[in-house]
């Protein structure tokens, strides 16, 4: 495998193991979030909503600081490896995802809750039900997690370290291409990159489409 | 919906991931940007690998980053180029040995139109002096990086203490070696740079080199051990292998085989430290 290649599959690699993990914690998250009401609840959501924005730089150097060897998490020896940037993205994916399943969810419960819960079934067992519902506002959600992660170079540059060979992703190499004044190769490097973006985007709309006219759309 | 037997596979990956990384005999090298931005490390340091087998991670950062990584014991060994901050490293008990491997020597580049009449001096004292003067603009780093401290003491001994929030020409990118050359050349102004990431920049414009050969400009390397007594945790063995290969005979000449478009950019110098 060359560099090049192995450095795109770094990126992707990485992207994706994040984003999977930050849909595992959003999904049920965020679909319980509109089912439970509980005190505090609107706050959470506030929260969520406002770490959209999160800078990533932000992230990586609390995660830097945490996963340092003098760090309270520096005996999992995770800095500099791909295993710090899977965190990193992460963190930075599970708002994203997490406030736009609340907010299909929420629409969905307010429509579909009393049906879903008429039969004795539980809020707990109506979440499935609506993360079913609304499966094709969840490839939006996950997608915007996706591309958060994969078009992000702030936070995986400080806790991966851009180590050649080992933690260089797409963004870290365009970074340093610009820094070396490879103006050009950066350059090309950001049209792979943003390539990349569309065709997976593409493809999981494609799977999505399909899957929506080969199931039944009922509820 | 969510499949946790995936999650919990993903996870094992992880684990996997880190604990093979962990498993292999790989250090890692908290480094200068120049080094790296120079192309010297990737040159030479596959040479040492197929030696030994031991992988270099090599994390580029400014000097003054980098000593910081290494103080919370986040790297293996140090490769450097500030002599002041190097020696505080030392003095706090940080490191263990620290040997020079290279020099080359920093030169002033500036824009071909030269507003501020410096071009083709050796006294780098008297050319940031017509610099403030002339008020052309000039590009600090600003990084606490080896490069940047040298520039600070070039304008202490200049007698100016520019301000970057006054001094409009004055202009902290506060960026590596690579941005403050991207920043010159667009902007047209002066900067300080080593020879090796000027010498390997691919965007010079219309930069040149304005003033070199004074002997303010030397730039040494250094390699640093750490202390097995603050930094027990590190990978100090392979570590060693690793410094002594860069001052060896053997590491001594690769280091000055590297060249750029016919160019050598580092002068070994573990026999005679500059």
């Amino acid at each position: 495998m060359n560099e090049f290649t192995e450095i795109v599959g770094l990126s992707i690699g990485i992207s994706l193991a994040a984003t999977f993990i930050a849909a595992a914690i959003s999904l049920p998250v965020g679909a319980a979030l509109a089912v439970f009401a509980f005190r505090g609840r609107h706050g959470i959501v506030v929260l969520i909503n406002a770490f959209f924005g999160l800078p990533p730089v932000v992230v990586g150097l609390v995660l830097y600081l945490a996963l340092s060897h003098s760090g309270p998490l520096g005996f999992l020896q995770w800095l500099f490896t791909p295993a710090a940037m899977i965190v990193a993205q992460t963190i930075l994916a599970t708002p994203i995802i997490t406030a736009l399943v609340h907010r299909a969810s929420e629409r969905a419960w307010a429509r579909y809750g009393d049906e879903l819960t008429s039969d004795g079934a539980t809020r707990l067992q109506a979440v499935p039900h609506i993360l079913m519902i609304i499966r094709a506002d969840l490839v939006t959600a996950v997608l915007a997690g996706f591309g958060r992660t994969v078009s992000e170079v702030g936070a995986v540059i400080l806790v991966g370290g851009n180590i050649r060979g080992l933690t260089r992703t797409m963004t870290t190499t365009i970074a340093l291409q610009t820094s070396q004044g490879d103006l050009s190769l950066a350059l090309a490097l950001g049209a792979v990159l943003v390539g990349i973006s569309i065709s997976i985007s593409a493809t999981v709309f494609a799977l999505a489409g399909r899957a929506r006219t080969a199931g039944s759309d009922e509820v | 919906m969510i499949k946790f037997r995936n999650v919990l596979a993903l996870v094992a990956t992880v684990a996997a991931i880190n604990a093979s990384s962990a498993a292999d005999q790989s250090i890692v090298l908290a480094s200068t940007t120049s080094v790296e931005a120079s192309g010297l490390l990737a040159n030479i340091l596959p040479q040492f690998t197929a030696r030994t087998g031991i992988r270099v991670n090599v994390v580029a950062q400014g000097t003054g980053k980098a000593l910081d990584t290494a103080r919370r014991g986040d790297a293996d060994l140090l490769l450097v180029h500030d002599p002041e901050a190097e020696q505080q490293f030392m003095d706090e008990g940080h490191g263990s040995k620290r040997r020079q491997i290279a020099w080359n020597d920093f030169i002033i580049v500036g824009p071909s139109a030269d507003p501020a009449h410096v071009k083709g001096g050796r006294d780098s004292v008297a050319a940031l002096k017509a610099i403030a003067s002339a008020q052309a603009p000039f590009v600090s780093r600003g990084d606490k990086s080896g490069t940047n401290a040298a520039e600070l003491r070039l304008w202490k001994l200049a007698g100016q203490t520019p301000d970057a929030l006054k001094d409009k020409w004055y202009r902290d990118i506060g960026g590596g070696m690579g941005q403050a050359l991207n920043a010159a050349s667009a902007m047209d102004a002066y900067t300080l740079s080593d020879r090796g990431t000027w010498l390997s920049f691919n965007n010079k414009g219309s930069l040149i080199v304005a003033i070199e050969g004074d002997p303010h400009l030397l730039n040494r390397y250094d390699v640093i051990e750490l202390n097995p007594e603050k930094h027990a945790g590190a990978k100090l063995a392979a570590a060693k292998l690793f410094a002594d290969w860069l001052v060896s005979s053997d590491g001594q000449q690769a280091i000055g085989a590297y060249q750029v478009n016919g160019q050598k950019l580092f002068n070994p110098s573990a026999r005679s430290p500059k």
